[in-house]
């Protein structure tokens, strides 16, 4: 049954480039949230440094996608603070607007814009959020499209694209907003086991030029491969967290170890 | 396989059969006939039936619409043509032609006013409704409202001028202060209007004569006119106000909310019928006594609020079906609330819903015929009232009716056509 952690286990990643300065990217603290009387996350605390690739991983309710989505406040959280690039996050619309601006999201199912072509769906953020001039903005998502591999779909809309080119649009389209965190809730879940690579490639790429990440992903070769630190999550906490070469070998707890074994061990 | 001769495996095509035409049986006139209509004894028979039944309705009514008569000066006069041969007597339309469309009180001297603000709506809707031609006409479309108001109530130019100029202040004070927020912008944009309204109404009274058609009286508005003036007044004021409900019905501020859901709930649950009369009677005794508040523009409101409603919930539909990742979406690239809307939700939201607004605009449009009720005379009201109460023309059923049928069913099958081009043309989703 391992069929989650084969794919990207033949990637070679050239990990000298990805450095991690002492910079604080996302900083939260005590953070808790419920959905309803349900407490998903409870004392939540995480620092992430700037250019570091986090994979987090854990059996499904664990409360993975709701942390990420709490740094872009797409959820809410109840208690405690979270702080992303310096700045806090409140109910102030507009603090939450440019936040959100500054960083880039990958969602499942891609939520690319079926009304707009690719090239489109690329430039309307950097248009009417950041005031780009729409040839400069044309400049830079074609230049992002080249890099994900897709150029010569811009004229294109989402529907007629395959899974894995449409997840590819997906992660341009953020990258077109010069985000300097990139979060990712589970990428690859939604995707034929052939297209899962072309854009675990991608992922890697951003990696090697030193974009700060955060991977919700049950990808394990690719945390194995290019993650500087995986964290292990269960019942809205978090249980464990190690550079991946000890994660994986040596998993303390044993609720870790329980999970590895499910998804690695036959 | 261990059996079959290699010889026989191995082959290779030497001569190509050219293409052939099939045999006649199975194509053409022939195949579609005995497929469709004579492919069993059950489906002849039936197929025999029915061309017997069209037979008898044709052979009734193309003598009558062919025969009929189209001059004469009354119904009488129809007879005597006719002879006691089956013929319409189409007269009345020809007679009674420019009361069928004016009404009977609108200046037959102005008749060339309402057609020109007939024949420049087409050109104010074409570049809303064909979005590939150039953007530039929509000025057009924005200074139409004014051009029409001042061709078919005429008066003086400057009132219409003024309220667009209103509009256009307004309009600057909105893009100045939205940078301050969207309801100061707002609040600025409704105080410069109303100062420049204000000015300029000083300024209307004191030039009567400036370019001044002759003014026509909203009572004396009739006849088909009168139906494409509420048609096209209602239909285009409710999708903007079905919009704003829609999506004030979803909003997370509780007040608005509930506003919303009331109005939308209470104009639904009331029939049209009841708040014409409302329009018509009650609210008179409410206004001070003196002030003339306009019969025409009072519908206009009560239509409006009654059609806004319906499209609301259409369009509240075509939020719901949309998935929650476009609104994700939208909002984890910074998107503003207005621009979120605007740009991402909106438009898919309105493409799922263009056959429930279609429906709603072809039924208010339709629905337009019930202000004869309130003794406004529109197509039907110049029918039952004037014509068919003329000692002229009392007995003229048929051919009145249909007519008024026909302008409508023209409208309204124009209106559906265009709708279906529309959903196949924005069809960008489909793999």
């Amino acid at each position: 049954m391992d069929t989650t952690g084969t794919v990207a286990d033949d990637i070679q990643v050239d990990r000298k480039q990805m450095k991690v300065s002492d910079e604080v990217a996302i900083e939260i603290k005590d953070m808790n949230k419920w959905f309803g009387t349900f407490h998903v996350l409870r004392d939540i605390n995480l620092t992430v440094y700037r250019g570091e690739r986090i994979v987090i991983c854990g059996p499904s309710g664990s409360g993975k996608s709701t942390l990420i989505r709490c740094i872009n406040a797409l959820e809410e959280h109840q208690k405690g603070t979270i702080e992303v690039d310096g700045t806090r996050l409140s109910s102030d619309l507009k603090q939450i607007d440019k936040i959100r601006s500054e960083v880039g999201m990958c969602f499942q199912h891609f939520n690319l814009f079926p009304h707009l072509t690719i090239l489109e769906n690329c430039t309307l953020a950097p248009i009417w959020v950041r005031k780009t001039p729409k040839k400069e903005a044309d400049e830079t998502a074609m230049h992002f499209l080249r890099k994900v591999k897709i150029p010569e779909q811009a004229d294109k809309y989402p529907g007629q694209l395959s899974g894995g080119q449409q997840q590819r649009v997906a992660i341009a389209r953020s990258l077109c907003m010069k985000p300097k965190i990139m979060l990712f809730d589970e990428p690859t879940s939604a995707l034929d086991p052939e297209m899962i690579k072309e854009v675990l490639d991608t992922m890697i790429e951003l990696a090697e030029e030193g974009m700060t990440m955060i991977c919700v992903t049950h990808e394990m070769g690719f945390a194995r491969q290019v993650a500087n630190r995986v964290i292990f999550m269960a019942d809205g906490q978090i249980v464990e967290q190690n550079e991946p070469e000890a994660f994986f070998k040596h998993p303390k707890s044993e609720r870790t170890q329980q999970f590895l074994s499910q998804i690695l061990g036959h | 396989m261990s059996d079959t001769h290699a010889q026989s495996v191995a082959y290779v095509r030497d001569t190509f059969i050219a293409e052939q035409a099939p045999p006649t049986r199975e194509a053409g006139a022939v195949k579609w006939l005995r497929e469709n209509l004579f492919s069993s004894i059950p489906y002849t028979i039936l197929t025999l039936l029915a061309l017997f039944v069209i037979w008898q309705l044709l052979s009734g009514f193309l003598p009558w619409l062919f025969g009929g008569v189209w001059t004469a000066d009354s119904i009488r006069g129809c007879r005597e043509v006719l002879d006691g041969a089956r013929g319409g007597c189409f007269a009345v339309l020809t007679e009674r032609w420019n009361q069928l469309l004016f009404g009977f009180s609108y200046p037959s001297s102005q008749y060339w006013r309402p057609t020109l603000a007939l024949v420049l709506l087409f050109v104010a809707v074409a570049p809303v409704l064909f979005p590939d031609l150039p953007r530039k006409l929509l000025i057009v479309t924005l200074l139409y409202p004014f051009t029409a108001y001042w061709l078919i109530w005429g008066g003086t130019i400057l009132v219409p001028l003024v309220a667009l100029l209103g509009v256009v202040v307004g309009y600057v004070a909105f893009t100045y202060a939205e940078r301050r927020g969207f309801a100061i912008g707002l609040l600025a944009a409704v105080a410069a209007a109303a100062v420049v309204w204000w000015m300029g109404g000083l300024a209307a009274e004191n030039g009567q004569f400036l370019l001044r058609l002759t003014p026509v009286q909203s009572r004396d508005m009739g006849g088909f006119m009168l139906n494409m003036i509420l048609g096209t007044v209602c239909v285009s004021l409710s999708l903007p106000f079905g919009i704003l409900l829609a999506l004030g019905r979803q909003s997370k501020l509780p007040i608005i909310k509930i506003l919303c859901v009331a109005f939308i709930e209470f104009v639904r649950g009331v029939p049209l019928i009841t708040l014409l009369f409302v329009a018509n009677v009650v609210l008179a005794y409410f206004l001070p006594p003196g002030t003339n508040f306009d019969l025409i523009l009072r519908v206009i409101i009560m239509i409006t609020m009654f059609a806004s409603a319906y499209i609301a919930e259409v369009i509240r539909g075509g939020l719901a079906a949309l998935p929650r990742g476009q609104y994700e979406a939208a909002d984890s690239l910074g998107l503003d609330y207005a621009q979120a809307m605007r740009l991402i939700i909106l438009p898919q939201a309105l493409k799922i819903s263009i056959p429930g607004i279609v429906n709603v605009a072809v039924g208010l449009f339709k629905d337009t015929t019930l202000v004869s009720i309130i003794s406004m005379f529109d197509v039907v009201g110049m029918i039952r009232g004037p014509i068919l109460a003329s000692t002229d023309w009392n007995g003229v059923y048929w051919e009145l009716y249909g007519f008024a049928a026909l302008l409508f069913f023209v409208t309204c099958y124009g209106i559906s056509q265009y709708s279906q081009w529309l959903e196949r043309k924005l069809a960008t989703d489909n793999r």
